[in-house]
């Protein structure tokens, strides 16, 4: 699976129907960057407190994101993007600002991958003996069953 | 009978004297060699300008939305303040690190005082030797080999890791060149506030004053999700700042070296008129030498 570095930026207009998306994403590998400004209805993101949707007219929050699935809805049409963490910023001028450390369009994850990555760190989690394997094996189950979870939701 | 000798590279009837085209021949050949060697310095330069550049540009959305929300307070008054220099490793890039070093040093001085201190991180060879001759006690810390590998963001935030580990500071200042086109790239100065200073800015107004309006979700007390901001705005703007750096460095090295090549050019235009004029002298004496020898035997 390719992985990016992703911003998403979400403005909205006062007094409006609908949210408008910019999408930006940064591949890691090259750091290409893509930026397209869209009117969408609704967008879900992965706070760490659940999933958050995100309407025009909502308060401004700064939210801390945890693993886990960005949909953006447009009508009809759903586009979902995994985030590996990060920040989001809804303000109260009609901008709102997704900054995730990695983001990659669902359709682009392999699911062998997945699957293989999250019995590896399971089996490095109940082996880990240091405080930092741990940690480390943690992170890794984290990502792979929130992965796992965004392939099969 | 016309014996012929060699005089320098040449043959010439012996017992002539000639003024010797040696020493110009030699100069011309090491100029022409250099023209080329700065020629091909400068073609690589642009090209890697071009990988590069994609890159630094889109890098530029990742801060955006950190100064959306936080703003952008260069001005702040703090009592511990890090300089971050971003410099290049290698050299022939013109004068891109001293502008940066000297910016530096600008704001060290404006940013100390009595109660106020002032340390420098530096990033790149260039830089640290500049700053070691005169400020080698307010350096914290120096990192270098920046470029072994293709810049990309995990290593900038394991970087960002390990300077945050290691240094105290109310706001960081990162100085590097931003590169607006290929002639131009002024220095430039970030600045990243810690959490504190984000708070007890958010009292006196502006766009920090707003920051109280905003609903904190995370589950975990405002404290901490502003510290985790501030280490995350930080690793996005020195991803950007090395970006664009390294940028500055590849455009810089290429003005440079162009100027370099034009220069050996036109030295090379002066020595090939010194060349044919002592070339035209030798040959001028050459021909005296044999018509004044000629005509005094002819009495």
């Amino acid at each position: 699976s390719r992985l990016l570095a992703g911003s998403v930026r979400l403005s909205r207009r006062p007094f409006s129907t609908a949210t408008e998306v910019s999408a930006a994403t940064t591949t890691n590998a090259d750091a290409g960057f893509m930026e397209s400004w869209k009117k969408v209805d609704m967008v879900i993101i992965p706070a760490t407190t659940g999933q958050m949707g995100v309407l025009p007219g909502h308060v401004p929050t700064i939210a801390e994101l945890k693993p886990g699935i960005l949909s953006v809805h447009e009508g009809n049409d759903v586009t979902k993007y995994f985030l590996s963490s990060g920040f989001a910023f809804i303000h109260a001028n009609s901008v709102a600002d997704v900054i995730a450390v990695e983001a990659v369009p669902v359709d682009h994850i392999d699911p062998s991958l997945v699957q293989k990555g999250l019995t590896d760190f399971t089996q490095k989690l109940s082996s880990a003996t240091t405080e930092l394997d741990k940690a480390e094996a943690q992170i890794g189950v984290d990502i792979h069953s929130a992965l796992n979870a965004a392939l099969s939701g | 009978l016309n014996y012929l000798a060699w005089v320098g590279r040449e043959q010439a009837p012996l017992g002539v004297r000639s003024i010797s085209t040696q020493i110009v021949r030699n100069r011309m050949k090491s100029v022409k060699n250099i023209q080329k060697i700065t020629k091909a310095m400068k073609m690589v330069a642009a090209s890697k300008l071009r990988a590069i550049q994609v890159k630094a540009e889109n890098s530029r959305g990742i801060w955006q939305p950190f100064t959306a929300l936080l703003g952008d307070n260069p001005s702040v008054d703090v009592k511990k303040n890090v300089i971050i220099t971003v410099s290049s490793d290698k050299g022939l890039c013109g004068g891109i690190n001293s502008t940066s070093v000297k910016m530096s040093k600008a704001l060290q001085k404006l940013t100390s005082g009595p109660e106020k201190q002032s340390t420098y991180v530096i990033l790149g060879e260039k830089a640290k030797a500049q700053f070691i001759r005169d400020s080698k006690n307010n350096i914290e810390l120096c990192i270098t080999e920046l470029q072994r590998n293709p810049l990309n963001y995990t290593q900038v935030s394991v970087l960002a890791d390990d300077i945050l580990k290691n240094v105290e500071y109310d706001a960081l200042r990162i100085v590097f060149n931003k590169f607006h086109s290929v002639v131009s790239f002024p220095p430039t100065v970030a600045t990243v506030l810690s959490p504190e200073t984000v708070e007890r800015e958010s009292e006196s107004g502006g766009i920090l004053g707003e920051l109280d309006s905003y609903e904190i979700e995370g589950g975990e007390t405002k404290g901490e999700i502003l510290q985790n901001l501030a280490e995350f705005q930080f690793s996005c703007v020195m991803f950007n700042a090395v970006l664009e750096n390294a940028c500055s460095e590849q455009g810089a090295r290429m003005s440079a070296m162009d100027s370099s090549s034009r220069n050996a050019g036109e030295m090379l235009d002066r020595l090939t008129l010194t060349y044919n004029r002592t070339r035209q002298a030798s040959i001028t004496t050459e021909l005296i030498e044999i018509i004044s020898g000629a005509s005094a035997l002819k009495g």
